[in-house]
């Protein structure tokens, strides 16, 4: 019940701070606030009791599940579970959702209880997307998150918000109908080879589906999810997304929304559809390496801020395409970790851009420059992030890309290497960064640049200490999402080790593990 | 003791970052001095005190905390604490706490003095990561934690955007290097199962030779780059652009030996590739002449320094990959001490000199600055291999280990300690004696350094001198001190270079050795006293005719310029044309095309609604014909 709480608090809370709104404009926020906080604390509770709880070697099914019929003759149910992986990527939307809320506290002056509306209403989408193990439930919660996150680019955004908008609807909604289209015909396939309608997710994943139509189905999947993700060549409605949304627009699309594609690859397309993920693989992995390159290669030629980090998330949501589609527990680890890394790297980036944007009214980093001598304080925090974000040990993101660029390479040698150089290219791209915005001499018209207030340090500080945590002790995380990663590669393992000569790879003379 | 304390060896300077970072606006310039010294101090007793234990009691694996554990990965936060280590240790805290020292004098008017100590602190604790590391992970977070605070450093006046670039080239070219080593890793992990040295040296015989040439054919390519070899070293000179004991520190003494300390440290796997090691030797041998061609024209005194540094870099590659790693090793330690002497002598003549570096500006500094000159005299004499100075014995042993490799080697090594002697004593020269050429300002300003400056040269002086007497060679009725302590680190490799060809060379044959390189040296020294003393030659302004070697040398044999050309310059362009035409023109020309489709389309099907009752009667007549059409046909 405790799950439908979350999404009980989170709508309500949104609907209560747009009423409320209108008669105290600032009660808004607040509320918003408070919703989120409050979700926080109970994810947070959820966390330390159910830790205990995870064993490590045997995958033991939901830590926590919610199921009720709703439209019956449909074979629709309203069910929500959770596993390791659903919490871990839970905690970071009420983490981030809560940066997002303290970074727009000043920066949106106009409609504001509308836009806190909105704001919640896509953290309670995302909260849906994370927990529906029902694929109509997860449509709909998947449309939730859309719409207000369409409302906040094109009414909070900047100047060419109305194309941007449109473009990020369009984008995510062809999508979405070609996954509306792959549930569908599932949906009826199943229902031939079984004798009854479901769209229920641990029904699915028990039959087996053998069909003509699975591989289009799984590639349905497979590019709704990588729109969302989003892989070279869906790329372009994101940097446009990004440099015109509202800082926690930005922060919620980067932080959050982008792991909802990773997530759908690692909780639908592997489980259901083993066989043809494997058989999709090549194509996938090389879309992965070359949108690590590509994002990254375009990254370091942008002179908009807010534009540059969202390349930099293309590359990086290039490595999760990488790692998913290794089939292998370290890289998926990885991709899991990378998820929340990135999440929280590429907000306090956005954060960071969304201040530089209100002290100077600019993102062109042409127009930025030796701002480290006027705000120290903004320029440690902007160089670790950087640093963050070109994988540098002690902060979490190297994690991450270690092992996937580790469990990768066990499989995939040359794709690993190939994609390795994008950590040269995040190297350049970041000190770039750093030298153009916080190096270099003073321009006159910033003398009045100021450091951070304490609001804003609150928020960094929050995302230091978690990026650190992550890269110095990301045990609790590992051990938090081993079941629920094993059991996502359980049947491509079985694949795999029924033919072994076909898909291991030719490395394998040399592996001899312990 | 080592079990209980050896981790408050990295986290002391760690926590001297954290107050001088954290604090860097509160906290006055005694405590942020006191802080920063105090810290690597304390770390420096705690390892002599390891030291100690370590030679009783021999290495020990310090488990601090499981970091990283899935499947059969397993990389736990831990240090491997033996011989090589415990030396390491003590040059980096030892000659690192000197160089705070000396910091606290030679920064003591800048503005971004704590800044600066907390950055100083911080490459102290990640080089303490990295030689502390038992496994090649924690090696690799200390190799890149290093990058970053070299990268800080360089670019400690950043406002300078000559000074802001060469900190960029030296984060993007180390991690160009650091590439290869984390590939080294991957492929080390899929070959042993393991990233522990524990669990990889043992089983090292068990691979084959072609995977491990790849694999330490990569490490190497990570230490090319941090130890700025051929052909990964420009960034090298250009980080020349930091504080100067940040150049004795970092750019000479510590950081750029990581490099050497890997593969000592992976000795067993280079030794069972015979490919890997002609590879580092012949580019250890190569960067050692390459750069010291070019330190024979440079006239800014700290590049004349950047390049000794890359090309004795050089040497210890070149002893590497002949198998003399203790010989390597000594000439780590041996260089610590006289490079370091010789930056923070640098440093204290630019001190003087009111932050001028070209030494046609200088001379006849002697009497102005004399602790300084004598202090630099002793390094001059021990980077030059005069015995019995440091350098001498720590240099012999290469060369004696390159001639039973090849006499040819040899040969060309000894060539590079000509032009060694011949580009120090240029430098030594030209800085000290004939007459002073700077402004009148200048001369007016010359003084010699604060004692918080001189007490460490004297201090490295010294070491300079007779840090060499701990690895006297047997023809010389030494003992070799370090060879016997480092010997369980290297026993294994040892034997096995011994059993594949090594004769020992007979004591006439080393004799004979030792006495050509010396007279060599000698008479290369003699020339420069000639050229530079007695006839006084000052080198040419910036804009003379040169004409041949001379030209490419002063022109660093244009480099920069061809890694402009052939990398930056034409990836700069790809990311332009991919975002103009990938991006730009046919994705998102396809996606607005789709836009303008639906736009247009519309706007023509918006005219069937016409409104008109007629229209619509006619249509639909249409229809009905067409479909009765459609059932009589089909």
């Amino acid at each position: 019940m405790i799950l439908v709480w979350l999404i009980i608090i989170l709508m309500s809370g949104g609907i209560l701070a747009w009423i409320c709104g209108y008669f105290l404009t600032h009660l808004s926020k607040w509320i918003a606030l408070v919703s989120c906080l409050i979700s926080l604390i109970i994810t947070g509770r959820l966390w330390f009791d159910l830790y205990n709880r995870i064993d490590l070697q045997n995958q033991t099914g939901w830590l926590m599940e919610f199921s009720v019929p709703w439209i019956k003759p449909l074979g629709i149910t309203f069910h929500l579970a959770l596993d390791g992986l659903s919490l871990t990527l839970l905690l970071l939307t009420f983490f981030l959702g809560l940066a997002a809320i303290l970074c727009s506290w000043r920066e949106i002056t106009s409609k504001q209880p509308f836009f806190y509306f909105n704001l919640v209403w896509v953290l309670a989408g995302i909260t849906g997307v994370f927990l529906a193990m029902d694929l109509f439930l997860f449509y709909f919660f998947w449309e939730v998150m859309l719409i207000p996150m369409y409302f906040m680019i094109s009414i909070w955004g900047s100047e060419r918000r109305i194309y941007s908008s449109y473009k990020f609807f369009l984008f995510t909604q062809a999508s979405g109908l070609l996954m509306l289209l792959a549930i569908i015909t599932l949906y009826f396939i199943h229902a031939h080879t079984s004798g009854y309608y479901t769209f229920d997710y641990d029904q699915l994943l028990t039959s087996s589906l053998k069909s003509n139509y699975s591989l289009f189905i799984a590639i349905g999947f497979f590019i709704a999810f990588t729109v969302k993700l989003p892989l070279f060549p869906f790329h372009t409605w994101l940097p446009d997304a990004h440099s015109e949304a509202p800082t926690a627009g930005s922060v919620i699309l980067a932080g959050l929304m982008l792991k909802t594609g990773a997530y759908g690859l690692i909780r639908f397309v592997l489980p259901l559809f083993p066989t043809e993920a494997i058989q999709i693989s090549d194509w996938a992995l090389m879309l992965g390496v070359i949108s690590i390159l590509y994002g990254a290669l375009q990254a370091f030629g942008q002179t908009d801020l807010k534009r540059l980090i969202a390349y930099t998330s293309v590359s990086h949501m290039g490595f999760i395409v990488l790692g998913v589609f290794s089939f292998n527990e370290l890289a998926l680890q990885g991709v899991v970790l990378q998820m929340i890394t990135h999440g929280i790297s590429t907000a306090a980036l956005f954060i960071l851009a969304g201040f530089l944007k209100e002290r100077l009214h600019t993102r062109d980093i042409n127009q930025m420059g030796g701002l480290w001598s006027l705000a120290p304080q903004m320029g440690s925090i902007g160089l670790l992030f950087a640093m963050a974000s070109c994988g540098l040990p002690v902060l979490g993101n190297f994690i991450a890309e270690f092992l996937i660029l580790l469990g990768a390479f066990q499989l995939h040698p040359v794709y690993t290497s190939i994609a390795s150089i994008g950590l040269i290219l995040s190297a350049i791209y970041s000190v770039r960064m750093m030298q153009k915005v916080f190096f270099g001499e003073v321009q006159n018209d910033h003398v009045t640049f100021h450091d951070f207030n304490s609001r804003e340090k609150t928020i960094m500080a929050l995302l230091t200490i978690a990026i650190v945590f992550v890269g110095l002790y990301p045990q609790p995380f590992i051990n938090m999402l081993q079941p629920s990663i094993k059991s996502s590669l359980k049947l491509q393992t079985e694949i795999k080790n029924s033919n072994s000569n076909e898909i291991s790879p030719q490395k394998g003379s040399i592996i001899h593990h312990k | 003791m080592t079990e209980q304390l050896a981790w408050l060896i990295p986290v002391l300077p760690l926590i001297g970052f954290l107050i001088n970072g954290l604090g860097y606006k509160k906290n006055p310039k005694g405590l942020v001095g006191l802080v920063g010294c105090a810290t690597v101090l304390g770390s420096f007793i705690l390892s002599i005190l390891v030291f100690f234990d370590i030679k009783a009691n021999g290495a020990k694996t310090i488990d601090l905390y499981e970091w990283i554990s899935v499947g059969t990965l397993k990389i736990p936060f831990s240090f491997l604490i033996d011989q090589l280590t415990s030396i390491m240790l003590l040059i980096i805290t030892g000659v690192g706490f000197l160089i705070h020292v000396y910091s606290t004098g030679y920064m003591h008017d800048d503005e971004g003095y704590g800044k600066y100590f907390a950055y100083l602190n911080l490459f102290v604790f990640f080089m303490l990561l990295l030689v502390l590391g038992s496994n090649y992970v924690i090696m690799f977070i200390g190799w890149e934690g290093v990058g970053l605070c070299s990268y800080l450093l360089i670019g400690f006046w950043f406002k300078k955007t000559e000074y802001a670039n060469a900190a960029k080239k030296a984060f993007v070219m180390n991690r160009i290097g650091d590439l290869g080593f984390l590939i080294g890793i991957f492929m080390l992990f899929s070959t042993f199962g393991s990233i522990s040295y524990a669990d990889i040296f043992p089983q090292a015989q068990t691979a084959s030779t072609a995977v491990l040439t790849t694999i330490t054919l990569l490490l190497f390519v990570g230490a090319m780059g941090k130890s700025a070899q051929l052909p990964l070293y420009t960034w090298l000179p250009d980080a020349m652009a930091g504080p100067t004991p940040v150049s004795a520190l970092i750019h000479a003494a510590t950081m750029v030996t990581a490099g050497i300390y890997m593969i000592a440290r992976s000795n067993i796997l280079y030794v069972l590739s015979p490919i890997s090691m002609a590879v580092v030797a012949g580019i250890g041998l190569a960067t050692a002449i390459f750069a010291a061609v070019i330190a024979l024209t440079q006239n800014d005194i700290k590049k004349v320094l950047a390049y000794s540094t890359v090309s004795q870099l050089g040497y210890m590659f070149l002893g590497l990959g002949v198998g003399a790693f203790t010989g390597a090793f000594f000439h780590v330690m041996t260089h610590a001490f006289f490079k370091a002497l010789l930056f923070l002598g640098a440093g204290s003549v630019i001190h003087a000199m009111g932050g001028e570096q070209d030494m046609r500006q200088m001379g006849g500094l002697k009497k102005h600055l004399p602790i300084t000159w004598f202090t630099m005299l002793m390094g001059t004499l021990a980077i030059a291999g005069i015995p019995p100075f440091s350098g001498f014995f720590s240099k012999d042993e290469i060369l004696a280990h390159a001639f039973e490799v090849s006499p040819t080697i040899w040969a060309i090594g000894v060539g590079g300690a000509l032009l060694t002697a011949f580009y120090m004593f240029r430098m030594f020269f030209l800085t000290f004696n004939g007459k002073f050429r700077g402004t009148e300002e200048q001369h007016h300003h010359l003084h010699e350094s604060p004692a918080s400056m001189t007490i460490p040269l004297i201090v490295l002086a010294v070491l300079s001198v007779f840090g060499g007497f701990v690895g006297v060679p047997e023809a010389l009725h030494g003992s070799h001190l370090l060879n016997e302590y480092l010997s369980p680190v290297f026993g294994q490799s040892t034997q096995i270079l011994n059993a594949a060809h090594h004769g020992h060379l007979s004591h006439e044959t080393e004799y004979a050795l030792m006495g050509a390189s010396v007279l060599g040296v000698l008479i290369s020294i003699f020339y420069a006293y000639t050229v530079y003393v007695r006839k006084e030659v000052v080198p040419a302004a910036e804009t003379a005719p040169r004409s041949g070697l001379e030209k490419a040398s002063y022109n660093k044999f244009y480099i920069d310029e061809i890694y402009n050309a052939v990398f930056t310059r034409p990836l700069d362009s790809l990311s332009q044309l991919f975002y103009r035409i990938l991006d730009k023109s046919i994705i998102d020309g396809v996606v607005n095309g789709f836009g303008q489709l639906t736009q247009w389309s519309a706007d023509k099907f918006r005219r069937i609604q016409t409104g008109y009752i007629g229209n619509y009667l006619f249509m639909m007549v249409v229809g009905i014909i067409l479909i009765l059409v459609f059932n009589f046909l089909f």
